[in-house]
């Protein structure tokens, strides 16, 4: 059983207990999945500063602080008692083009050679790390959710407004991996 | 007697928010651990089936792996056979109270912002959620990447009402 756990999940595995977190939540509180409020809400307890975006019952939307931090813990067991002996596999394709820009250790799910605190102190770290975590901030509360809000959540709901959304994701991504950050690797 | 701020509470807390607490009922705070306990089954999910991995995420967007397509095509499924379901057959919560869905209204806000979030997302490799398991992972140096997407949520809130929506 523990050998089965610590084998990477397949992805119909993951989907089905991903898709089954949005019934578990409705029924359990009428909670609505999504994860990027939260970024919200921590702007609104920490530092609201008269802005009418941030002046809500944020205490009301706690549940949303509670399930994150439940993500965390979950970063925690799974990595101190779930994890996999074996390597990360990567397809060949992708190990060569990383390689050109001294991308080499695939050992980790998050490369240490881009986001550490080394990286920092360099053009290329600051962009990913800073410049990175500004827009999925600034671009998920702007589109009004994220993967899980819009693309999980809303779909779930057949909501179109959030068909659009996902649609728009997919794009900036599409952009970004095949056309902008090649640059931002070789710098 | 209720103060104008709570009886605009709904709208304000919903305002370009996808997940909004509809229940009316209040429970003492502890209640909250529930909602902790599910949020430690998706964090070992996102770890397990390497969700939050970089390397995934690139593959995903140079479509080298069907991975993510299956991950997020299979909870969309779930999720959808869910909630028909719920509405169907009018399921109630725990507490007894009535689910209830609000129809999302369409603004320029979902292409724009989608657009930017889909930038970062391919830069970071990972959304919001997936932020949060890296950091439990052990990958420390994240809480700045957390760090950068609060204040990019900031100003989106103090830039609001000059943005186009």
């Amino acid at each position: 059983m523990i050998e089965t756990l610590t084998q990477p999940w397949p992805w119909y595995v993951a989907g089905a207990i991903i898709g089954l977190i949005v019934p578990t939540l409705l029924i359990l509180g009428n909670k609505h999945f999504g994860i990027s409020a939260n970024l919200r809400h921590m702007c609104a307890a920490c530092f609201p500063s008269n802005i009418p975006f941030f002046n809500y019952d944020w205490k009301k939307e706690s549940w949303n602080l509670f399930f994150i931090g439940g993500i965390l813990v979950g970063g925690i067991i799974s990595t101190q008692y779930l994890s996999s002996p074996d390597p990360v596999i990567i397809h060949p394709d992708l190990a060569k083009d990383l390689t050109q820009f001294g991308i080499t250790d695939f050992s980790g799910l998050v490369p240490v050679q881009l986001f550490s605190f080394d990286q920092l102190f360099t053009l290329r770290g600051l962009i990913m790390m800073v410049g990175g975590g500004f827009l999925v901030g600034f671009g998920t509360r702007y589109a009004g959710g994220c993967t899980s809000g819009h693309a999980i959540m809303g779909l779930s709901d057949l909501q179109w407004p959030s068909l659009v959304a996902t649609i728009s994701f997919m794009i900036g991504g599409f952009l970004m991996t095949n056309l902008i950050l090649p640059y931002i690797l070789a710098l | 007697m209720k103060t104008k701020q709570e009886e605009t509470d709904f709208e304000v807390r919903s305002l370009d928010t996808m997940c909004v607490n509809e229940s009316e009922l209040v429970h003492p705070w502890w209640y909250n651990f529930k909602y902790a306990a599910v949020g430690v089954i998706f964090g070992i999910v996102f770890i397990k089936a390497e969700i939050i991995s970089w390397f995934r995420i690139q593959e995903m967007f140079k479509l080298q792996s069907f991975h993510m397509y299956g991950v997020i095509g299979t909870a969309v499924v779930v999720g959808a056979i869910s909630v028909f379901l719920i509405k169907k057959l009018k399921i109630k919560t725990v507490h007894g109270e009535e689910i209830t869905f609000t129809n999302k209204k369409f603004n320029k806000g979902q292409i724009y912002g989608g657009l930017i979030f889909g930038l970062g997302w391919a830069i970071t490799g990972a959304c919001p959620g997936p932020l949060f398991a890296q950091l439990g992972s052990g990958s420390l140096a994240v809480i700045v990447v957390i760090a950068s997407a609060m204040s990019g949520t900031w100003i989106y809130g103090k830039f609001r009402e000059q943005l186009p929506h």
